[in-house]
């Protein structure tokens, strides 16, 4: 795998000195894929989401008198952690699965293979447009999903726990500065490159039949969670450090 | 064991140009699993040489050594002269820019038109003008019979088609050397009948460096000037030379009975 990052380090370089081979048309394909069509379930899930937090939160709070607090929980919760997390694990089982099984069935049809003895790097074609493409998207559909949170909170707290629409836009507004979407959107940034190369890694790797595209199309979803995983506790920890 | 066309079995020198792929005692193995082993030929500058043996036994991965998609496990490769898997990514780049593949399935790139198949490498490695492009790329898909098809998919044709538009794409920039692998499995006797004449025809107007995959013995015997024979049980070549000759002075039953279609 670290071989496979120098690779695409040198594919990157070689990308900002313009110099890699790299489809304009592949690449804008690609985002459709990875943002259009991930839309409506990122939009199901998001408001889910804050129906969810919003309804833990509020019967708790509510013993106290301080249901109104429900719009920071649902609001500091998803601009920070849930909503970021939640989309990169919904777009390791939609991206980074496609990524492993696009990838995979190219190699067992030997397309890649044509790709290299045509002097094209599979690293630049293939994989280095699908890296940027969702470390690029990922972000943005998490911010996408944190308002959906919102909104899916907004949606409990006014309708079932008697808080006004404009006092709950208030308190969310007041619990969440803006850089708290920072941090949220750097953690967003990282998920999208760690899923993206899951998926392109082990469709490179993938053997030349039909299971082999099935086995790699897993192992991606799920190196790709449990990568997820460890940068949401490393980046956690950092942003403790910094005090932030 | 050598059954050659030149007797003794002897292969001319590497620095000979008249000799455009050297192989070495070429060793091919997955793995530890050997596929093949001691294999030494030349292929001949504009000659049409013809890998045969029967399934499972290595053909296309002895193409995979001769092109550098895959490394030997003993013995060396030599192209133009040079040792492939000893010289420098520049020197690999080049040889490889002259070489045109069609692989056992076509292997076109799904995501482009056939237009854009045949039209890629000469938008990377030629100067020409948009307009010129596109007319090698009929010039090219009308060769093959595919001309009303430029803006199809790969998976809206047909296998046969698929075949013939990846020889489109291999002849794109015409290569000095052009690797099929069985390109007339998959198509109608008379498309096939069209293809080994298209292929006397690279090598009569072009020089172009022909090595065929295939079990085809018409194409065979209508096209081949040189050949190997691989066999799967021991492992080697055990004939090599015209296949005509072959055919008139071996004695190998193994080699006979696949060159007369299993009648001894
Ligand atoms: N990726 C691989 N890993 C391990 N073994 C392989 C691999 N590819 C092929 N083989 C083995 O190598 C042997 C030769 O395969 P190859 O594809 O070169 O045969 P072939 O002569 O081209 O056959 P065919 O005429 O059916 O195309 C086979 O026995 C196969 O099992
Ligand atoms: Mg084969």
């Amino acid at each position: 795998m670290l071989g496979f990052i120098g690779d695409l380090m040198v594919a990157f370089v070689r990308f900002l000195a313009g110099k890699a081979c790299f489809r304009g048309t592949d690449f804008l394909q690609l985002i459709q894929g990875c943002g259009l069509q991930a839309l409506p379930i990122v939009t199901v899930i998001g408001l889910l989401i804050g129906v969810i937090l919003a309804f833990v939160g509020a019967v708790q709070l509510k013993l106290f008198g301080a249901q109104v607090y429900v719009a920071d929980l649902v609001a500091i919760a998803t601009v920070r952690e849930m909503g970021p997390l939640m989309t990169a694990i919904i777009m390791a089982g939609q991206s980074g699965a496609a990524f492993a099984a696009t990838i995979g069935t190219m190699t067992v049809n030997e397309e890649v293979d044509a790709l290299e003895t045509s002097g094209f790097s599979p690293m630049e074609f293939l994989v280095l447009p699908r890296v940027l493409a969702l470390t690029l998207m990922l972000p943005l559909l998490a911010l996408y999903t944190d308002f959906m949170a919102i909104a899916g909170g907004a949606i409990v707290g006014v309708g079932a726990f008697d808080i006004s629409f404009m006092q709950y836009v208030e308190q969310t507004r007041n619990a969440v500065p803006p850089l708290f979407f920072g941090l949220g959107l750097i953690k967003a940034t990282i998920y999208g490159a760690l899923v993206a190369l899951a998926g392109c890694y082990y469709g490179m790797r993938s053997g030349r039949s039909a299971s082999a595209v099935g086995y790699a199309t897993t192992s991606a979803v799920v190196m790709g969670v449990i990568l997820i995983i460890i940068a949401t506790a490393i980046t956690t920890v950092i942003y403790d450090m910094l005090g932030v | 064991m050598l059954t050659s066309s030149q007797g003794d079995g002897q292969v001319a020198s590497m620095n000979d140009d008249s000799v455009h792929i050297a192989v070495r005692d070429l060793e091919m193995a997955y793995g530890t699993y050997l596929i093949q082993r001691d294999l030494t030929f030349d292929i001949k500058r504009g000659e049409i040489f013809v890998v045969m043996g029967g399934s499972g036994c290595g053909k296309s991965t002895l193409m995979r050594h001769l092109i550098g998609l895959k490394e030997p496990a003993g013995g060396a490769v030599y192209i133009n002269g040079t040792n492939f898997w000893e010289s420098s990514e520049s020197e690999r780049d080049e040889i490889m820019r002259n070489t045109g593949v069609l692989f056992q399935g076509g292997a076109l790139w799904s995501s482009m038109t056939l237009a854009e198949n045949v039209g890629m490498v000469l938008e990377q490695y030629t100067t020409l003008s948009p307009q010129e492009i596109k007319d090698i790329i009929s010039l090219k898909l009308s060769l093959v019979g595919l001309a009303g098809f430029a803006d199809f998919y790969p998976s809206e044709i047909s296998g046969g088609m698929r075949k013939r538009a990846g020889l489109a794409r291999a002849m794109s920039l015409d290569p000095d050397i052009l690797f099929f692998d069985e390109p007339s499995a998959g198509l109608d006797p008379i498309s096939s009948r069209r293809l080994d004449e298209l292929i006397l025809e690279l090598q009569d107007s072009f020089g172009t460096t022909i090595v065929i995959v295939t079990h085809e013995l018409a194409s065979i015997f209508a096209v081949a000037d040189d050949s190997v024979f691989l066999d799967p049980d021991t492992k080697t070549m055990i004939a090599s030379g015209n296949p005509k000759t072959i055919l008139k002075e071996s004695t190998d039953p193994r080699v006979l009975a696949f060159l007369r279609r299993g009648e001894l």
